[in-house]
């Protein structure tokens, strides 16, 4: 007889061997490539530098990676304010409109995310819906000019990742025992000490997992400071698809992306300490 | 105490609102009879006429929905037997290779697209319909395997067995048993690895090459470079028909209950 052991290892075989040869191969491929020398003009040279992550500390770098964060920053504190309340009172609804959110909340996940920034273009836009309104109802006198500014970038964001959190903090409110906040106001609590000292703490991985569902992203999305910030921020993304291309440096961008690789990690082993749970919740 | 007030479910509407503002002004403008998104001039299909008669923007259309065929059916098959796989599987490693197959997820899309930019050129892959090929089936084989792998924790084992003791090769008891019970899994997995694939723009940026387009980065540049009111209609041409997949997968779900209903009965 087969060894128990090894059951299951044909199957997996030729996943396995996929994930080796192109996920954990670029991977590596990517780090041995932030220690190598870049050529002026083209192609590197594989002599060990430590160059391309001494450069990540010039200046006009740090300041990207900065911006990133603060943009980040800003984008998931907004988020988890609209989706925090957004994910508790929908674990509160009835079975039947539980799902019905849930299909409304699924579907422009569905949608293209680029269609989506497109209906932002057409609000936000000098001449567009928003500032129509705006100047009809005379709160106004003169067009807003939103579009390509840092506010359009932080809607683009909200608007893409708020699903995320929403789906994140629902799936931990939905397991909430709500006996204990009755429990909790019988022995006289108020409603807000209830919230504050039972809710909280029980929809916290909710709410963490959520927030790295958000903050990682945003990091990376440079598609959307493109188009709706119209390239007036640069963000790490827009940094490394940069160097990437036109300023082909690819070890310089292979650091950045090594950084930000670590950045993440650190983010998810900080939210598997904080709370004990080793998968992100409302991930799948 | 377990009931909204008035205010949470207002609440609760003015943000679906907000999400689907923008969706539906890009429906309602693609009807504008306007070369403008300013104004609204009155109703018009000239849009959709001349995006059927704009090659260009077809052809990526093809691309990307061959694409999402085919790196879906990729990643389920690769995804699906990893899954029943690991589940088997006694090494102590394990956890170590599901981790790495998830990754996709943790770490953000822009490293994935750069990382493959540039080991693909190291192989001297060609770019193209290849190289986004494997990209997106790297990306989609978590969606599948998450999937698969909850449904199996839940499947009863003492039905594979039960084949297996009743003589059943290995191959035989994965097709006639263990497949049917985790195939709305494997379904649901594959759908969203389809919108997944259909979606991207950030790897496909990075791995597509100067030849080959996708919907996605045909739009991703038209918005870039000027709007025209086309982009309206294929938005909303996409927009319908992935509400029709999302009802053919309602229905499919729901088949599928029906037989495990039938199975449960006999």
């Amino acid at each position: 007889m087969k060894s128990k052991k090894n059951q299951g290892l044909f199957p997996m075989l030729p996943l396995l061997l996929f994930i080796v040869v192109f996920l954990v191969g670029p991977l590596v491929y990517m780090v041995a490539l932030s220690f190598a020398t870049n050529n002026e003009g083209y192609g590197v040279t594989w002599k060990f530098t430590l160059e391309n992550y001494t450069r990540i500390t010039d200046p006009v770098y740090l300041q990207t990676f900065i911006q990133s964060f603060q943009l980040a920053i800003t984008s998931t504190v907004i988020i988890s304010l609209l989706g925090y309340p957004f994910g508790y009172f929908m674990a509160k609804l009835s079975a039947k409109w539980k799902k019905r959110v849930m299909l409304f909340i699924m579907l422009p996940f569905w949608v293209n995310s680029l269609i989506r920034l497109y209906g932002w273009i057409i609000i936000l836009q000098t001449k567009g819906v928003l500032n129509g309104l705006l100047l009809k109802l005379g709160i106004i006198s003169e067009p807003l000019k939103i579009l390509y500014s840092y506010p359009a970038i932080v809607v683009g964001m909200v608007y893409a990742l708020l699903p995320f959190m929403i789906l994140s903090v629902y799936s931990s409110a939905e397991k909430l025992d709500w006996s204990l906040i009755e429990a909790s106001r019988d022995l006289g609590a108020t409603s807000f000490q209830a919230f504050r000292t039972v809710t909280l703490k029980l929809t916290l991985p909710g709410l963490l997992s959520g927030i790295i569902l958000t903050f990682i992203p945003s990091m990376g999305l440079f598609f959307i400071a493109d188009i709706l910030g119209g390239n007036k921020i640069v963000l790490v993304g827009s940094l490394i698809q940069d160097q990437m291309n036109r300023g082909s440096n690819w070890p310089f961008a292979a650091a950045l992306a090594v950084v930000l690789t670590i950045l993440t990690t650190i983010m998810i082993w900080l939210y598997r300490k904080i709370t004990n749970v080793k998968e992100l919740e409302g991930l799948y | 105490m377990k009931r909204n007030s008035k205010i949470a479910n207002i609440y609760l509407g003015i943000i679906l609102f907000f999400m689907y503002f923008p969706i539906a002004m890009v429906v309602l403008y693609s009807f504008n009879d306007s070369r403008l998104t300013v104004s609204w001039k009155g109703f018009s299909l000239q849009w959709y006429e001349k995006l059927f008669s704009n090659q260009a923007l077809m052809e990526a259309l093809g691309n990307s929905l061959l694409l999402g065929v085919l790196s879906c059916f990729l990643s389920a098959v690769l995804g699906t037997l990893g899954a029943v796989g690991l589940a088997k599987l006694k090494w102590k490693s394990k956890g170590i290779i599901e981790y790495v197959s998830i990754l996709p997820l943790m770490i953000p899309e822009i490293i994935l697209g750069m990382v493959f930019l540039a080991f693909f050129s190291l192989l001297g892959m060609p770019f193209g319909m290849l190289t986004l090929l494997v990209a997106h089936t790297v990306f989609c084989v978590p969606y599948i395997l998450m999937q698969v792998k909850a449904r199996l924790v839940g499947m009863d084992k003492a039905l594979e067995e039960a084949a297996l003791d009743l003589g059943a090769t290995p191959v035989r008891a994965f097709f006639d048993v263990t497949l049917p019970m985790i195939t709305p899994a494997v379904l649901s997995g594959s759908l969203l690895a389809f919108a997944m694939s259909m979606d991207d723009v950030v790897i496909s940026v990075f791995v597509s090459g100067p030849r080959t387009s996708t919907l996605p980065l045909k739009v991703y540049t038209q918005l870039k470079t000027g709007v025209t009111p086309e982009i309206n209609a294929l938005c909303t041409l996409m927009l319908a028909v992935t509400i029709l997949v999302i009802i053919l997968w309602k229905i499919a779900a729901g088949l599928s209950k029906k037989n495990k209903k039938g199975r449960q009965q006999i």
